[in-house]
């Protein structure tokens, strides 16, 4: 039997996989993809909790969340893409480690 | 059963197809394992009643994200030069363990009041037509919505402006 522990368990192990990702690559296009996996954890999360807590009720607050996750995710993929673009075409590089023109 | 089934393939599709988009060299390849995990993820929703959802997932995950994603690839060409891994790999494995073993924990040690009532009855059939209300009803999430439209616009403009050739660029 398949219960909200199931769901939650893959979530984290989702969630962790896109945190060591976006934490250990210089690649800023795969970070970006580390964090679509991050963001993908949290929505299954939120699905699984509207399922299982209030079943009872049409409540589907966590159906809200997870669309305006989307939302800001789409609109986050986008602008971190041009700002990845716009370092490329600079710089001539997509290396997180060589972007330190910010750094003290 | 064919839940059960279903649940432990697609949890196996999404877990192998996060390691590959992490591990895998080829950030090309990653990025089409990182459209297989979506719509695992797409497949989790189907599993949790939530159709739409599932619907929106492969829409604007696995349809728009990813070709936005693999665009970028294409045009920044550093394919070739793989998708290594920085100085902190150590210390991100040490953290991102850290905090799975501590999901994993509160996880397994709560106790969810999960009700005894199969999980969903009350929905029926699709989310969709309770979905409208709670976005555009009274009491909904009328504003929030409103703001969402605003934020993709002012995103447009910006991702436009960011990206707009000017004339002495380049110098």
């Amino acid at each position: 039997m398949i219960g909200l522990e199931h769901y939650l368990a893959l979530s984290g192990i989702l969630f962790a996989i896109g945190l060591y990702g976006a934490l250990a690559k210089r690649n800023a296009v795969g970070i970006l993809m580390c964090v679509e996996l991050m963001l993908n954890a949290v929505n299954l999360a939120l699905v699984a909790f509207s399922r299982y807590l209030v079943p009872g009720v049409v409540l589907l607050t966590g159906h809200i969340f997870v669309i305006f996750v989307m939302v800001v995710a789409a609109a986050e993929v986008a602008i971190g893409l041009a700002i990845v673009l716009t370092l490329y075409r600079r710089r001539e590089t997509v290396d997180v480690e060589k972007a330190d023109l910010m750094k003290w | 059963m064919g839940i059960s089934v279903a649940f432990w393939l697609l949890a196996a599709i999404i877990v192998i197809a996060a390691l590959g988009v992490v591990l895998l060299s080829n950030l090309f390849r990653a990025a089409l394992l990182l459209v297989l995990c979506f719509l695992g993820v797409a497949g989790m929703y189907v599993l949790l009643n939530a159709d739409f959802l599932a619907v929106v997932q492969i829409l604007i995950y696995a349809g728009a994200i990813s070709i936005l994603l693999i665009f970028a690839i294409l045009i920044t060409p550093q394919v070739y030069r793989g998708n290594p891994f920085g100085r902190f790999r150590l210390p991100a494995l040490f953290i991102s363990g850290l905090m799975l073993a501590a999901f994993i924990l509160v996880t397994l040690g709560t106790h969810w009041p999960t009700p005894a009532a199969a999980p969903g009855a009350a929905l029926g059939g699709s989310t969709i037509l309770p979905l409208s209300p709670a976005l555009f009803g009274r009491g909904g999430a009328l504003l929030p919505l409103e703001i969402a439209a605003m934020l993709l616009l002012a995103i447009l403009v910006g991702a436009i402006a960011l990206l707009k050739e000017k004339r002495n660029d380049r110098a």
